[in-house]
């Protein structure tokens, strides 16, 4: 996904010369083309988070588009209290790139982790929160949202060859896509880990069951109307996020579901308690936490076998 | 170009916060002759968010009615904007919002302004524009770690377009700088990292003025203008008070403050 990403900024960067990348000293081999083509546009400045928020929203006040690329804990948590008082507050349309969404970092343990970057960022109304699926998602995404008039988070994995079978790169600001007709469970995901729930909704219609699923590309708009259209059908739903199970998608999805008085059972699948030191490699963190395919499967199935 | 006067600033100081009876005096009155030198002879501003225009930070955003007042002499704020200071469903609060005409960026969270004005000299540097970016920061606003992030950045890119006043007082919220985090020797960290570094006394306007329009905007390092001033400056019992950061004045307190800046009854 960063590649594609850096890729299709080239592209753009290519048309409009209000785009400028900015890295925490982070991106090697991934900012490499953007910073040979648009070495004017192009600033490392070094190891300074926060630094880098405070240039973007100078920049942008003069009419440029600054995108600034680190790790998804570095752009947004570091920096966080300075996105807020600057993009944020003064709607500018400054991009703030977070790369390793989830446990991406594996090894690199906990210090790597975006485990509470979507509902940080979510939380602030002014702030778009792009989180595409797969490569595909991610190039639509970008050309959709990179000139939108105020801040925008994107939360990018770094699988670029993974694609969500059904998905076809499909990106609207508000929609979520909805893909299968099974209606025993709504399988409501975002992100790199949608390829896990595929994996999941595959081995469910195996033991017997049949779900659907949501795909959630962005917050703020998030994609409310579709899925209030979508919930009737259901009387279990699943939320999976490589998140804290607070803040983020599950707690969006509870927020649609009790606001609007719909009879379904919820299912948060998330990281539930504090992380611990633990650590290894992706998948590794995935079964550890309870959110590989299979570990999910276990939890479908309980939950399925109360309904069914 | 119409003369702002330090005394009315400080008028409206006192007026103003004693109408509304607030805090920060201490720290406004510190800044009013730097505030007059920028809005006389020193900041190019053709119009309200012209593009063009010179910006200007107050990063010590909790002394913005030093700053309200200059736009008011220079008749930018009219007089029930300035009436409205810190009162309901008002845009003119404690600290400056970038709502508000003339205000180029929002700030009261100290340490932020630089990063911000390091930005907008970048981008009238990659604009080819020959406006320059003014930051006011306060001496205590320097603890702040990404202060000095936004330090090493400008001097690593020679950001002659940029100008830093420091308004050096030698107080913060509950004591003097010395006794929290001894800033000194200032001018030695700055050159060490690769700034222009001006020391000048803060309360003479024609100093000031003088020393920054002499800068080399174009080529050579960011500039910083170390201006020693007096905290509370003009009301003696204001001056070198930590008291005066945030306490309103008592009506006995205002006439002799009214008296003492050139006013009262």
């Amino acid at each position: 996904m960063r590649t594609t990403f850096l890729k299709t900024l080239v592209e753009l960067a290519e048309k409009d010369d209000r785009i400028v990348l900015l890295t925490g000293d982070l991106g090697y081999l991934v900012v490499d083309e953007f910073a040979a083509k648009f070495p004017d546009r192009f600033f490392n400045v070094g190891v300074a988070e926060q630094n880098m928020l405070g240039v973007a929203t100078g920049l942008a006040e003069a009419g440029f588009i600054p995108f600034v690329y680190s790790i998804v804990t570095f752009a947004a948590l570091r920096p966080y209290e300075f996105i807020r008082n600057g993009p944020v507050m003064h709607r500018f349309p400054v991009r703030i790139v977070g790369v390793g969404g989830g446990m991406e970092y594996g090894y690199n343990g906990p210090t790597h982790y975006g485990i509470e970057d979507v509902g940080l960022m979510r939380i602030q109304p002014g702030m778009t929160v792009v989180v595409p699926a797969d490569f595909q998602q991610t190039k639509t995404a970008l050309q959709a949202t990179y000139d939108l008039p105020g801040p925008v988070y994107y939360r990018l994995g770094k699988d670029e060859k993974t694609v969500i079978p059904g998905l076809s790169g499909r990106f609207t600001l508000d929609g979520g896509q909805i893909l299968g007709q099974g209606k025993d469970a709504l399988l409501v995901t975002m992100g790199s880990i949608a390829s896990e729930v595929v994996k999941l909704a595959e081995a469910s219609t195996q033991k017997g069951y049949s779900p659907s699923l949501f795909i959630v590309s962005a917050f703020n708009p998030a994609p409310a109307e579709d899925l209030k259209k979508a919930l009737p059908d259901f009387k279990l739903v699943l939320t999976i996020e490589e998140h804290y199970i607070n803040g983020g998608l599950g707690s969006w999805t509870a927020e649609i579901i009790a606001e609007n008085n719909f009879d379904c059972r919820l299912v948060r699948c998330g990281i539930k308690n504090q992380v611990d030191g633990i650590t290894g490699s992706h998948q590794f963190m995935l079964k550890h936490y309870g959110l590989s395919a299979e570990k999910l499967l276990e939890t479908a199935l309980d939950e399925l076998k109360k309904h069914f | 170009m119409p003369i702002i006067s330090p005394d009315k600033i400080r008028r409206i100081i006192l007026e103003q916060s004693k109408r509304a009876n607030v805090g920060h005096i201490g720290s406004s009155l510190s800044i009013a002759d730097i505030i007059a030198a920028l809005y006389s002879g020193i900041l190019r501003i053709p119009g309200d968010r012209h593009p063009e225009r010179d910006r200007f930070i107050l990063s010590k955003g909790h002394a913005a009615l030093a700053l309200y007042a200059a736009l008011s002499l220079r008749g930018w704020l009219t007089a029930d904007q300035l009436n409205s200071y810190c009162t309901d469903n008002s845009l003119l609060g404690v600290h400056p919002e970038r709502d508000l005409a003339y205000i180029d960026f929002s700030t009261g969270s100290l340490g932020f302004g630089l990063t911000m004005g390091l930005g907008a000299a970048l981008a009238a540097r990659m604009q080819k524009s020959p406006r320059r970016i003014f930051v006011l920061v306060s001496d205590a606003e320097l603890d702040e770690g990404s202060f000095w992030e936004a330090v090493m950045f400008a001097g690593q890119h020679k950001m002659s377009n940029l100008i830093v006043i420091l308004d050096k007082n030698n107080q913060q919220a509950l004591n003097y700088t010395k006794n929290v985090i001894d800033l000194d020797p200032l001018t030695d960290k700055f050159s060490a990292f690769g700034w222009g570094t001006t020391e000048s006394d803060g309360h003479n306007i024609a100093e000031m003025t003088r020393t920054i329009n002499g800068f080399d905007t174009v080529n050579g390092k960011p500039h910083i203008l170390i201006a020693h001033t007096i905290f509370g400056k003009g009301v003696s019992f204001m001056q070198n008070q930590i008291k005066w950061h945030y306490w309103p004045m008592s009506e006995e307190e205002y006439q002799i403050a009214l008296r003492e800046t050139g006013g009262g009854q």
